[in-house]
C-alpha cells in the first residue's frame, strides 16, 4: 500500500532513528559506564520522541497511547506490513 | 510488558518477483535458527540470569528477535501475497497453500513445524549464553544461505540488515558471557 511522500519519509525517518536508541540500549547493556554512548543515546531518544509527537498530530498513531476522536484512530490502515516502503533503507 | 509500535524496525520491501525465496524465508520464521527460536530462548532464559545487565541483554535482545520475526513475516507476505495457487505450487508452496493459503505460519522451509524442542534454557549462565552466542552464529549463516539464493534485491537489502544484527547480537552476548564469567569467578568472602 503507497502512503504519501511526505508520511513515508517522516514514518522511515523514525524507524530510523528508533533503530539508533535499539543499537545504543544493547551496547549500553554492557556497557552501562560509557558516558559518551549514553549522551548520544539521550539525544537519539529526545530527536525520536519528538518526531513521533509530530508523526501521531499530522498522520496516524503508532501507539495505543493516544488520546482519540472518534471513530478509534488505532485501527487506521495500514499496518506496517502493509506499507510500500520503496527501495527500503534508500 | 510489552507495547506495539505501529512501524517495522526495517523499511522490508521486496521487488516480489521470486517466490521460491518465499518458501526459503520460512526458514526465518519457523525454523531451528529463526527468529522465533530466538526471541522464545533468549526471553525464556532471563529469570534465572544472576547479572541485571546481562538480564538487560536477553530482555532487549529478546523483544528485538520478535521485531525481526515481524520483518521476516513481511518479506514473506509481500512476495506470497500476488502469488495465485498455481505460482505458489510452481514455487512448492502448494503444501503451504492447502494447510496456510496465504497465511505465514510457524514452520521451516521444507514445511517441518516449529518445536520449542529447537532450543534450550538450562539455568546455568554460562551453558545459557554459549548456545545464544551459537544460535546468532546459526542465524547468521542461514541468512547468508538465503542470500545466496536470491536476486531479489529487496530481500538482500532486508536479509543484510538481519545478518548484521545476528552480529552484533552474537558481541553483546559474548560481553555477556565474559561477565558472568567474571562475577562467577570473584573472590568469595
Amino acid at each position: 500500500m503507497k502512503i504519501e511522500k511526505e508520511r513515508l519519509e517522516m514514518l522511515k525517518e523514525i524507524m530510523a532513528i528508533d533503530f539508533s536508541g535499539v543499537e545504543l540500549n544493547l551496547y549500553l547493556d554492557t556497557h552501562p559506564m560509557d558516558q559518551r554512548a549514553l549522551a548520544i543515546h539521550n539525544d537519539y531518544t529526545m530527536k525520536a520522541k519528538m518526531l513521533k509527537e509530530e508523526y501521531e498530530k499530522k498522520f496516524s498513531p503508532l501507539t495505543h497511547e493516544i488520546v482519540s476522536k472518534c471513530p478509534w484512530e488505532w485501527v487506521a490502515e495500514p499496518w506496517p506490513w502493509e506499507i510500500d516502503y520503496e527501495m527500503g533503507g534508500k | 510488558m510489552w507495547i506495539y509500535e505501529k512501524k517495522l524496525q526495517f523499511p522490508a520491501w521486496v521487488e516480489g518477483c521470486d517466490l521460491r525465496i518465499a518458501k526459503g524465508l520460512f526458514a526465518q520464521y519457523g525454523g531451528p535458527d529463526s527468529e522465533l527460536s530466538a526471541g522464545i530462548r533468549y526471553l525464556s532464559q532471563r529469570y534465572t540470569m544472576p547479572l541485571s545487565e546481562v538480564k538487560a541483554v536477553l530482555t532487549d535482545i529478546g523483544t528485538e528477535e520478535m521485531a525481526h520475526w515481524e520483518i521476516i513475516a513481511t518479506l514473506i507476505y509481500k512476495i506470497i501475497d500476488r502469488a495465485d495457487p498455481e505460482e505458489m505450487k510452481k514455487a512448492g508452496l502448494d503444501a503451504h497453500y492447502i494447510q496456510h493459503g496465504h497465511d505465514v505460519y510457524a514452520h521451516d522451509a521444507a514445511g517441518v513445524p516449529w518445536t520449542a524442542a529447537y532450543i534450550q534454557a538450562i539455568e546455568d549462565p554460562i551453558t545459557n549464553l554459549t548456545e545464544d552466542m551459537g544460535a546468532e552464529q546459526k542465524a547468521r549463516t542461514t541468512y547468508e544461505h538465503l542470500i545466496n539464493l536470491t536476486d531479489d534485491r529487496g530481500v538482500i537489502e532486508t536479509l543484510s540488515f538481519l545478518r548484521e544484527r545476528e552480529v552484533v547480537h552474537f558481541q553483546r552476548f559474548g560481553e555477556s558471557l565474559r561477565m558472568v564469567q567474571e562475577y562467577m569467578n570473584r573472590p568469595k568472602r
